[in-house]
C-alpha cells in the first residue's frame, strides 16, 4: 500500500506541476483575432504608435563603469508614463521620460484628429537629463499653486525639477528655491494634500541611498543588504507644500524615516478621517502603510493592517474597487519566477467592519485570480469594455536580453548570501547579455463580475513582449472608453486604442476643487446604478512611474441610468448628484 | 543519560534555528505551512511504522523531516508542504535495501518537488535574511549538533570541499569568488549541512567513507552548479547519497533489522 500511495503521489505531483505551468506567450494566433477579442471580450487594444504620431523610444540609463558587469540590472527603470490635459483643451495628452543623459523626454500634444505632436521642447520640458543633474525616472503633474493649470515634477536619479505651467503656453522650471532636496534616487513620486490645506504637497520615494549618483561612484557597496530586509535604500521625502512656491521637508516630523528601498506610492482616505493614507511598496522588504493622524503626523501600521508580514518585492501600488462594493482596494506587484521565486501579487482589500478604528486589509489576489503576473511593474484598474468592472493591466518582464537565457542562477547565488556579499556590487556576477524575467507578455485581466477575473493576455492585443515599467489609462480620443499607455524600457512605449465593440454605456467626471486643492487630488467619487455602487479615488500619480488621466471614468454595462453620485472632498464637502446624463463627460466644481 | 536523549538534542536545536529565525526576521511566510509539514511527516511515520514493522516509532527524526520540508519549500498553498513530507516519511519505506532506507527523506520529498519546476513550488534560497548575527547563531548551534551527532567530520569535509570549488569555479566562470562562495553563507545551506548531509541513518558505515560522500557530493554539486542549477546541493545529494548507500550495504554491512529504520536522525 505504501508503495502504491508514494509511486501515486510522484505521479500526480508530476502531472500537476505540468499542468499548472503556464504559457509564455504561446498562444494561437488565431486567439489574436480582433474579431474573436471584440465578440468574446467586447474590446481590443490596437497599439496605434505611428498612426498617433508617437515615435519616442526610452533609452536607460547610463551607470559608472563599476557596475558595467551588470549595467542591466541597475539601469532596468526610468520608463514612465504620466497623463495630463496640460493645455486644458479638454484632451488627454502624454508625457515620458527618458533617462540617458543628454536623451530628451517627450510631451505629446492631442491634435485632437487621432495624432499627437511632441511639444515637449518647444515647452521647456525635454532637455532634462543634462549631464551632472540626473536622469528622469518618472513625473507627475499637479496643480501645486492652484491657478488652474497642472504643473510638472520630475523625479529622477538626481535633481528633482519642478516646471511651473504657464497657463498651458510653456513651462517655467521653479526648482531654484522651491525647496526640493538637492539629489534623490527617486523612482516614486506622488503629489497629495496630506494636512487637507488645499495645497498638493509631495512625497519623493528613494531608491538607492540618496548619496550615490550611480554615474559617478566611489564605491560599489551600493546594493541590497539582503533580498527581503534591507533597509539601506534611499529615504523617502514628504514635503509640505507652503503655498508660496516653497516646500518645506517634514519627513522626520511625520515620522516617516524608513529607508527601505521605494519603488511605488498611492494615497487615499482609507479609514474614513477625511484625510489621505499612504501606501508605500518597498523592493526587498515589507511594504508600509501609512495613517494619516488628522494631517498632523504619520503612522505606519503595515503589520497590524496586515499588509506587511511577508516581505516581497514591492513594485507598484494601484487602487481598484473589483468588486464594486465602494470599498478601495490596493493591488500591488511582485516578482515571480516559475520553479524559483514565489512572491504572487496581492489585492488588499479592506476589511470594512473595522477600517475606522484598525484598518486592515484581506490579501484576495488569489481568490481574483490576478497573483500571478511574472516579474511586475505598473498596473492599473480600469473598466476596459466599459460593462460596469474594473479590469487589470500589469506591466511585466525585467530584462530582456539574450533570447533562451538566463540570470537568474547567477542572481541566486548572491542574493540568497551574506549581506557584505549581496550588498557589494562587485560580488555580483556578469550578467554577459544574459536575460532575466525577459520576454514577458504584459498580463491583462478581465473582471467578469464582482471581483472574478479572467486572464485574457495575448487575446485582446497582438503580442508584444517588451520589458514593461509605467503603465497608464486614459481618454486619448474622448470617446468615452479607456485607452492603455505603457512605457517599455529601453524600448518604443505601446500606445493602444481600445476599440470598443459593444455598445454599453459609460459617464465620466473632471474633479475640480475650490477650497479643496484646484486638482480635487484625494477626492473619492462613488456611484450607484442598478444596484450597484462603485468607487474611485483622483490620485496624483499611482501605480509604477505612471500617472493615469485626471478625470475618473466609469462603465456602465447597458445599464441607462446612473441613480447617483456622491462626491467626497478632501475638504471635507460632500456633494450628490442625481441621475447624471450617461456618456458624458461631467465636469464638477466644488460648491464654496 | 545524554545517550539516552540524544534523539531529542537535534530537534530541539532545529526547533531552536526555526525560532532565532523566524523571530529574528520572519522566515516563515506561514506557520499553518510548517504546522501541516510537521504533522503530516509525524503522523505518516507512527502510521507506516505501525503498518509496516509492527512498531510505535519515536517521532523526532519524522519531526526533523516536517520542520525541514516547512522550511526548504516555498509556496502560497498548503498541499505542496503536505505532500513534500508525505513522500519524504513515504521514500524511507518503500526506497530500500537490505532494510535501510537509501535516501535521506526530507532531500527526496524536496529533490523531487523542486525537480518539478512547478509554478505553484519554489525551494528556500533567496528568501531569508542576509544578517552575519543570526547566521552565525544559526552556525554555533548547527555545530554543537553534528559535533554531539558524531558527523562534524562529514560538514567540515563537505565545506572546505565547497570552498575549494567555489574558487576553481569562480576561475572557470570568472565570476567573483564571493560570489561562489556565497550560497553557503545562506540559510539553505545551513539546514543541508547540518541536518541533511549529516543524517546518521542514510550515511555510509565508515568514517572515512563518510568524508569521500561528502567530498563526492560537493563534486557532482560543483558540475552541477557550472550547469546553473539553483538547487543543486539537494540535487547532488539525491544523487550520491543513495548510491554510496548502496554500496556501503552491498559490501559493508549485514542485512539489518528493518526496526532500525526507527533509528536516527533524518532531516
Amino acid at each position: 500500500m505504501a508503495v502504491i500511495l508514494f509511486i501515486g503521489l510522484l505521479v500526480l505531483t508530476y502531472f500537476l506541476s505540468r499542468s499548472k505551468n503556464p504559457s509564455s506567450g504561446g498562444i494561437a494566433a488565431d486567439s489574436r483575432q480582433k474579431d474573436s477579442a471584440l465578440k468574446k471580450y467586447g474590446f481590443y487594444l490596437e497599439p496605434v504608435n505611428e498612426a498617433a504620431g508617437i515615435t519616442f523610444r526610452h533609452d536607460c540609463p547610463e551607470v559608472d563603469s563599476k557596475l558595467d558587469h551588470i549595467k542591466m540590472q541597475i539601469a532596468s527603470m526610468g520608463a514612465s508614463v504620466s497623463i495630463c490635459d496640460f493645455d486644458n483643451d479638454g484632451w488627454n495628452d502624454i508625457y515620458f521620460t527618458d533617462s540617458k543623459t543628454g536623451t530628451k523626454n517627450a510631451l505629446y500634444r492631442n491634435l485632437h484628429n487621432g495624432k499627437f505632436e511632441d511639444v515637449a521642447a518647444a515647452m521647456g520640458i525635454a532637455d532634462v537629463n543634462i549631464k551632472g543633474t540626473g536622469v528622469s525616472m518618472g513625473a507627475i503633474w499637479g496643480d501645486f499653486d492652484n491657478d488652474g493649470y497642472k504643473d510638472l515634477l520630475i523625479y529622477k536619479w538626481g535633481k528633482p525639477e519642478l516646471y511651473k505651467n504657464i497657463k498651458g503656453q510653456k513651462f517655467e522650471r521653479v526648482t531654484e528655491g522651491s525647496g526640493l532636496p538637492p539629489w534623490v534616487n527617486a523612482n516614486t513620486a506622488i503629489w497629495f494634500d496630506f494636512n487637507n490645506d488645499g495645497l498638493l504637497d509631495l512625497f519623493i520615494g528613494g531608491y538607492y541611498n540618496e548619496a550615490y549618483h550611480l554615474d559617478s561612484l566611489t564605491t560599489t557597496k551600493i546594493m541590497p543588504e539582503s533580498f527581503r530586509y534591507a533597509n539601506n535604500g534611499g529615504r523617502n521625502y514628504l514635503l509640505k507644500n507652503l503655498g508660496n512656491g516653497k516646500f518645506e521637508d517634514v519627513t522626520v516630523q511625520y515620522g516617516m524615516t524608513s529607508t527601505k528601498w521605494t519603488l511605488a506610492a498611492a494615497a487615499a482616505d482609507f479609514n474614513g478621517d477625511g484625510y489621505p493614507d499612504l501606501y508605500v511598496a518597498d523592493d526587498y522588504n515589507v511594504d508600509e502603510f501609512y495613517i494619516n493622524q488628522k494631517g498632523e503626523k504619520f503612522e505606519e501600521k503595515g503589520s497590524a493592517a496586515g499588509i506587511a508580514r511577508i516581505p516581497k518585492s514591492g513594485m507598484s501600488a494601484s487602487f481598484g474597487d473589483i468588486n464594486n462594493d465602494g470599498n478601495i482596494g490596493i493591488y500591488t506587484t511582485t516578482i515571480t519566477e516559475k520553479g524559483i521565486l514565489i512572491q504572487d501579487n496581492n489585492y488588499w482589500q479592506p476589511n470594512s467592519d473595522n477600517m475606522k478604528e484598525n484598518p486592515s486589509f484581506v490579501n484576495l489576489a488569489r481568490i481574483a485570480g490576478i497573483e500571478n503576473a511574472g516579474w511586475a511593474y505598473g498596473a492599473q484598474f480600469g473598466d476596459l469594455n466599459n460593462d460596469g468592472f474594473m479590469d487589470l493591466y500589469v506591466a511585466n518582464g525585467y530584462i530582456s536580453a539574450r533570447k533562451n537565457t538566463s540570470y537568474w542562477y547567477e542572481y541566486s547565488k548572491v542574493t540568497g548570501g551574506n549581506s557584505s556579499i549581496i550588498g557589494d556590487a562587485k560580488n555580483w556576477p556578469d550578467m554577459q547579455g544574459e536575460s532575466q524575467s525577459g520576454y514577458e507578455e504584459d498580463k491583462i485581466w478581465l473582471n467578469n463580475s464582482n471581483g472574478l477575473f479572467e486572464d485574457v493576455s495575448g487575446k485582446v492585443c497582438p503580442p508584444a513582449d517588451y520589458d514593461g515599467r509605467g503603465v497608464a489609462m486614459a481618454d486619448l480620443w474622448n470617446r468615452g472608453v479607456l485607452d492603455v499607455i505603457v512605457a517599455n524600457q529601453n524600448n518604443i512605449p505601446l500606445v493602444y486604442k481600445n476599440d470598443i465593440g459593444n455598445t454599453n454605456h459609460w459617464v465620466d467626471f473632471e474633479l475640480a476643487g475650490t477650497v479643496s486643492n484646484a486638482d480635487g487630488v484625494g477626492a473619492k467619487v462613488e456611484i450607484g446604478w442598478s444596484g450597484k455602487k462603485q468607487a474611485q479615488v483622483v490620485t496624483g500619480g499611482m501605480g509604477f512611474a505612471s500617472q493615469n488621466q485626471h478625470r475618473l471614468h466609469f462603465g456602465l454595462g447597458q445599464d441607462h441610468k446612473v441613480d447617483s453620485v456622491t462626491i467626497h472632498w478632501p475638504s471635507g464637502r460632500v456633494e450628490k448628484i442625481e441621475n447624471p446624463q450617461i456618456d458624458q463627460l461631467h465636469l464638477l466644481k466644488e460648491k464654496k | 543519560m545524554i545517550k539516552k536523549y540524544f534523539r531529542y538534542v537535534p530537534p530541539a536545536l532545529i526547533t531552536l534555528i526555526l525560532l532565532v529565525g523566524q523571530f529574528t526576521y520572519g522566515i516563515l511566510d506561514s506557520w499553518v505551512n510548517l504546522a501541516a509539514a510537521i504533522v503530516t511527516a509525524v503522523v505518516a511515520e507512527l502510521i507506516l511504522a505501525k503498518l509496516v514493522f509492527g512498531v510505535w516509532k519515536n517521532p523526532s527524526s519524522a519531526y526533523i523531516s516536517g520542520i525541514s520540508a516547512g522550511i526548504l519549500i516555498r509556496s502560497y498553498f498548503i498541499w505542496p508542504y503536505i505532500v513534500t513530507a508525505l513522500i519524504s516519511i513515504l521514500s524511507k519505506y518503500v526506497l530500500r535495501y537490505k532494510g535501510r532506507h537509501l535516501w535521506n527523506p526530507t532531500n527526496f520529498g524536496v529533490s523531487w518537488m523542486l525537480f518539478l519546476n512547478s509554478a505553484d513550488v519554489a525551494g528556500l534560497s533567496m528568501q531569508w535574511g542576509s544578517n552575519l548575527a543570526a547566521m552565525s547563531v544559526i552556525w554555533v548551534l548547527g555545530l554543537l549538533t553534528v559535533t554531539r551527532a558524531k558527523r562534524l567530520h562529514v560538514t567540515l569535509s563537505y565545506v572546505v570541499s565547497f570552498v575549494i570549488l567555489a574558487y576553481v569555479r569562480s576561475l572557470i566562470t570568472g565570476d567573483a569568488f564571493l560570489a561562489e562562495l556565497s550560497p553557503l553563507t545562506g540559510p539553505m545551506y545551513q539546514l543541508f549541512i547540518f541536518f541533511m548531509i549529516t543524517d546518521p541513518v542514510t550515511a555510509v558505515s565508515t568514517r572515512k567513507g563518510r568524508i569521500i560522500v561528502a567530498i563526492l557530493v560537493a563534486l557532482v554539486e560543483f558540475v552541477l552548479r557550472l550547469d546553473s542549477f539553483i538547487y543543486a546541493p539537494f540535487f547532488a545529494l539525491f544523487l550520491v547519497g543513495p548510491v554510496a548507500k548502496f554500496i556501503d550495504l552491498k559490501f559493508n554491512v549485514k542485512e539489518g533489522s528493518a526496526f532500525q529504520v526507527a533509528k536516527g536522525n533524518a532531516a
